[in-house]
């Protein structure tokens, strides 16, 4: 039993560790002020590598989210200041938007036998193409309820304070590990993502989880697009390039095997915390340059994978699987 | 399930597309093939397509074997980033073409066989291994670069992005010598068929007899080199490096390429040849968008559309429903390694 929780085990080590490391080295690193700015900063990130870790639990990929992201809030900012609408109506559309978008891909994927990477790769052109369609320019939202939402926290003493992003985030967390380990969609996702064909013999509906799965990471990365729109008040079709990359890192650092069927939700979010700690304490110590921050997490990848495939190795008695797309 | 004939009528699809997407242009733009010989170098919308598409085309020859092995490399952007990086630096650093050359394919070949060594000796996924270098091949070469814009004045190095040789301009030339030499390595030896043998089933062409790890090896090295070229190609046209931006998302346009040339994601046979037609078609398509005056903009929407109508050619459900395969080669393959065409595309 223990070690198959060890990757998580592992990975939760090194995000205690490292947090104390940083913590000996800067004393004021260790307050909740710095671990509240730390959920908000990367609230966008958790809550779209939360929807890539369900697609990569069933064996598929989302390259598109990233883009999604971008065109969520360019369409809201289009919304709400060019289009007179009321906040709350413009996320419902954008979060109906999303969803249907990543239903639709889940459904080429599916109806077509496509290879997940290379549909979500042109879900990622249309949807920033949509985006650059809508404006290439960054429109700054003023509306009221921006600024409300942006001022809403719950606060502690000493300055800490928990964000709507970061609240969202959590609660997103939440729900998520609710959904894979006590739903029958969540069992589901995993007998897909562990083996396909026996997944279809045991009576597991392929076409439906794989377009939900798709349906919820398009949904996810509409709220995280929210989510970032409220956090930077604009709304730029160039937002968030690259996030597919560092969500994808941080599944793969969490402990979740990317060939599908076996992972945690909560391990994606220890992996999306370590990616932020790496980023504040370059912040931190002010004189080592941002680019230490890719090389970092790169360094921590491979050891990750190095990790994993090493106790596949020992769990199958055999060398590892073999390579595939 | 009937194979299409080998040899030209396989690449006719492809060949149609850049005639079609060409001659749109032509349409929206009368004088789109006329070309002009001006300080002994030529000049043209149709010369533009190719010169702009050389990066993208240099590119898609390494991506091409590695797709057939059915892997991908993820990584081609930021070695193009790292080489572009190295060769300005050492030339601002004084050192000489032939030496700054030298270290610049070295970096490339280097990070192929670090990208390599993942796939074939760890047994890593392609697409995760490929990706540690793309995290982490930017940060190194903005290391390399210390974070600024290199730039430099050599003419001998400014000389493969912007000179040209019996009038053709470099990049044009090198892509061109560079898909010579990897179809004479790869058709007239038993290494083309060995790589199409590993990407239809790994295990049985190792059991076959075939050095799975080392054809593996040497694919990601000869794509790292060709991603190496084309950084050093654009850093010599740019006449310098910027580590941040130097083939971003050069990657996705690469596999797109390949893709639209009719080399299958699922690996097998390839074409080297499609692959670079496929990235001049999206090149063409790139100046036709800007030709007609529409908004750069709807460029990203058009690549992915022509992407969806080649992905949908190759659906296997929809294969089943045509007379024929519009796949080069049936998606469920019987699980034997295909034989080779002498001629298949190259």
């Amino acid at each position: 039993m223990i070690h198959r929780f060890l990757p998580l085990l592992v990975t939760s080590a090194v995000l205690v560790v490292g947090f104390l490391l940083c913590a000996a080295q800067f004393p004021a690193f260790a307050s909740l002020r710095v671990v509240g700015n730390l959920l908000t900063d990367n609230a966008f990130l958790g809550i779209t590598a939360v929807g890539m870790t369900f697609v990569i639990l069933s064996g598929g990929i989302d390259l598109s989210v990233g883009a999604v992201i971008g065109f969520t809030t360019v369409l809201l900012a289009v919304l709400i200041e060019q289009g007179g609408w009321h906040p709350v109506s413009a996320f419902a559309v954008a979060l109906a938007v999303a969803g249907g978008f990543g239903a639709a891909m889940g459904a080429v994927i599916h109806v077509f036998q496509m290879p997940p990477f290379i549909v979500t790769l042109a879900g990622m052109f249309v949807a920033r193409g949509l985006g650059f369609v809508l404006s290439t320019d960054s429109i700054p939202i003023n509306h009221p309820l921006y600024a409300e939402l942006g001022d809403l926290a719950l606060r502690f003493d000493g300055g800490g304070k928990l964000t709507l992003p970061a609240l969202l985030m959590l609660g997103v967390v939440a729900a998520a590990v609710v959904c894979a380990h006590w739903t029958r969609f969540g069992a589901n996702l995993y007998a897909l993502g562990g083996n396909r064909q026996s997944a279809e013999l045991m009576g597991v509906p392929v076409g439906r989880t794989t377009v939900a799965v798709y349906a919820l990471s398009g949904l996810l990365a509409g709220l995280a697009g929210i989510v970032f729109s409220l956090y930077t008040g604009a709304g730029y079709s160039l937002a968030a390039t690259g996030v597919e990359l560092d969500t994808i890192t941080a599944v793969v650092i969490g402990g979740t095997q990317l060939t599908g069927g076996y992972g945690y939700v909560i391990g994606t979010f220890i992996g999306v915390l370590i990616q932020g700690l790496i980023q504040t304490y370059i912040t931190f110590d002010g004189s080592l340059s941002s680019w230490w921050t890719k090389i970092a997490i790169g360094v921590l990848l491979f050891v990750f994978i190095l990790l994993q495939k090493g106790l596949l190795a020992v769990w199958t008695g055999r060398g590892g699987a073999p390579a595939e797309a | 399930m009937t194979r299409p004939a080998p040899g030209p009528s396989r690449n006719l699809p492809q060949y149609g597309a850049l005639a079609a997407v060409l001659l749109a242009n032509w349409l929206l733009f009368p004088d789109f093939f006329s070309i002009r010989l001006q300080d002994g170098r030529l000049f043209g919308s149709l010369i533009d397509v190719l010169n702009r598409g050389a990066p993208v085309a240099l590119l898609a020859i390494g991506m091409t074997m590695v797709i057939a092995t059915r892997g991908v490399d993820l990584s081609v952007g930021a070695v193009m980033a790292i080489s572009g990086a190295v060769a300005a630096t050492l030339t601002q650093a004084g050192w000489g073409l032939a030496p700054v050359l030298a270290a610049s394919l070295g970096a490339g070949l280097l990070c192929g066989l670090w990208n390599g060594l993942l796939v074939a000796v760890l047994r890593i996924q392609p697409i995760i291994a490929t990706l540690i270098l793309m995290v982490a091949g930017r940060g190194i070469a903005q290391l390399v670069t210390e974070g600024q814009i290199v730039t430099f004045t050599s003419p001998g190095l400014a000389f493969i992005g912007s000179g040209s040789f019996l009038t053709v301009p470099m990049p044009v030339v090198i892509t061109a010598v560079l898909l010579g030499v990897t179809a004479l390595l790869v058709r007239m030896t038993a290494l083309g068929l060995m790589i199409e043998a590993v990407g239809v089933n790994q295990l049985s062409s190792a059991g076959a007899g075939v050095n799975t790890p080392v054809v593996l090896v040497a694919v990601y090295v000869w794509c790292g080199l060709c991603a190496a070229v084309a950084g050093l190609v654009v850093a010599a046209d740019i006449r310098g490096a910027d580590a941040n931006n130097a083939g971003l998302w050069l990657e996705l346009d690469a596999i797109l390429a390949v893709v639209v040339g009719g080399t299958s994601l699922l690996g097998g046979r390839f074409g080297l040849l499609r692959s670079v037609v496929g990235a001049l078609i999206l090149q063409a398509m790139n100046t036709g968008i800007l030709l007609s005056g529409f908004k750069p903009e709807f460029n990203l929407i058009v690549k992915a559309g022509v992407l969806m109508v080649v992905l949908l050619l190759q659906s296997p459900t929809l294969t089943l429903f045509l007379p024929r395969p519009a796949s080069p080669r049936p998606i469920r393959p019987p699980a034997k390694p295909e034989s080779p065409s002498p001629s298949a595309g190259a």
